[in-house]
């Protein structure tokens, strides 16, 4: 039979059954990565920038680290690839695509949004991010420079975006509340009160 | 080791007309020159990994590209920046 065409539940059962006679994972470590793969949301990544943007520590931590932040507030990274922060600025925003895959963050960031995988997200992430971003609802004012990140190799790249303004005075919890994932990836900004 | 600000060409090679193979370097930056950001650590390279062959460690770039060097209709300072491993990268 073409593996191809092999029902994906069997090759599935025996993937993890020759990999527990291979000594290379137990069931059990299978099981806890899930629960950690699946346990991760936006949340994780909103709660850092958030923490980043009332406390400076953190956040120089944040860009020269990513892992290091990450696992200071308690997310598992062990085995991952590490984490890069990429710093939006009044001068500079950051997009971030996978054009060959699907690379994502997926510790701080949950599962993708569906149409990060898609064909034309990541097509036109790197011909057209402007018209890509209007699509989006984001306008980049002309002479900000934008800066598309492919996540090609070892890394796994997260946006930190700007803190809008009316929130002077807020809490870490209630400016967290602000994030949205996209504007974690760059395809959106975080809104203002 | 390449250092930040070095000007660099990626390699215009199409491994992928040769046979079965795995790449982490993008065709649309094959044969394209762009400027050395920083160095992001040495990593078995995924080309072998990915066909449980022996991998060498190879230093991985951040290396940005102008977009008017990629696409013809392009405009402005608008930037693409890429991870690249040194075996794709030659100095210009």
């Amino acid at each position: 039979m073409n593996i191809l065409e092999a029902p994906s539940d069997k090759l599935l059962a025996g993937i993890r059954t020759l990999l527990a006679v291979k000594g290379i994972a137990t069931a059990d470590e299978v099981a806890e990565r899930i629960r950690i793969t699946d346990s991760a949301s936006p949340a994780r990544g909103a709660a850092m920038v958030a923490r980043a943007w009332t406390e400076p520590a953190f956040r120089d931590l944040m860009l020269r680290d990513g892992t290091a932040a990450a696992e200071s507030m308690g997310v598992p990274m062990r085995g991952l690839p590490p984490l890069g922060v990429l710093e939006n600025t009044a001068e500079t925003h950051h997009l971030v695509v996978c054009t060959l895959c699907s690379c994502y963050p997926r510790a701080v960031l949950g599962y993708p949004p569906f149409w990060f995988k898609s064909a034309a997200y990541r097509a036109r992430a790197v011909r057209d991010p402007r018209g890509l971003l209007v699509d989006f609802g984001t306008t980049i004012p002309a002479e900000m420079k934008l800066e598309v990140v492919d996540s090609t190799a070892d890394y796994r790249w997260m946006v930190l975006p700007v803190r809008p303004a009316g929130t002077e005075g807020w809490s870490a919890e209630q400016l967290a509340g602000l994030i949205r994932e996209g504007d974690m990836i760059g395809v959106t900004i975080p809104k203002g009160p | 080791m390449l250092s930040p600000g070095t000007k660099v060409h990626v390699k215009l090679d199409w491994p992928e007309t040769r046979g079965p193979c795995h790449i982490r370097t993008p065709h649309y930056l094959r044969g394209h020159h762009g400027v050395v950001v920083r160095h992001l650590g040495d990593y078995p390279n995924p080309e072998d990994l990915a066909f449980g062959r022996p991998a060498p460690v190879l230093p991985l770039y951040h290396v940005r590209f102008p977009l008017t060097g990629l696409w013809p209709d392009a405009k402005g300072d608008d930037t693409i920046l890429v991870e690249l491993y040194g075996s794709w990268l030659e100095a210009a």
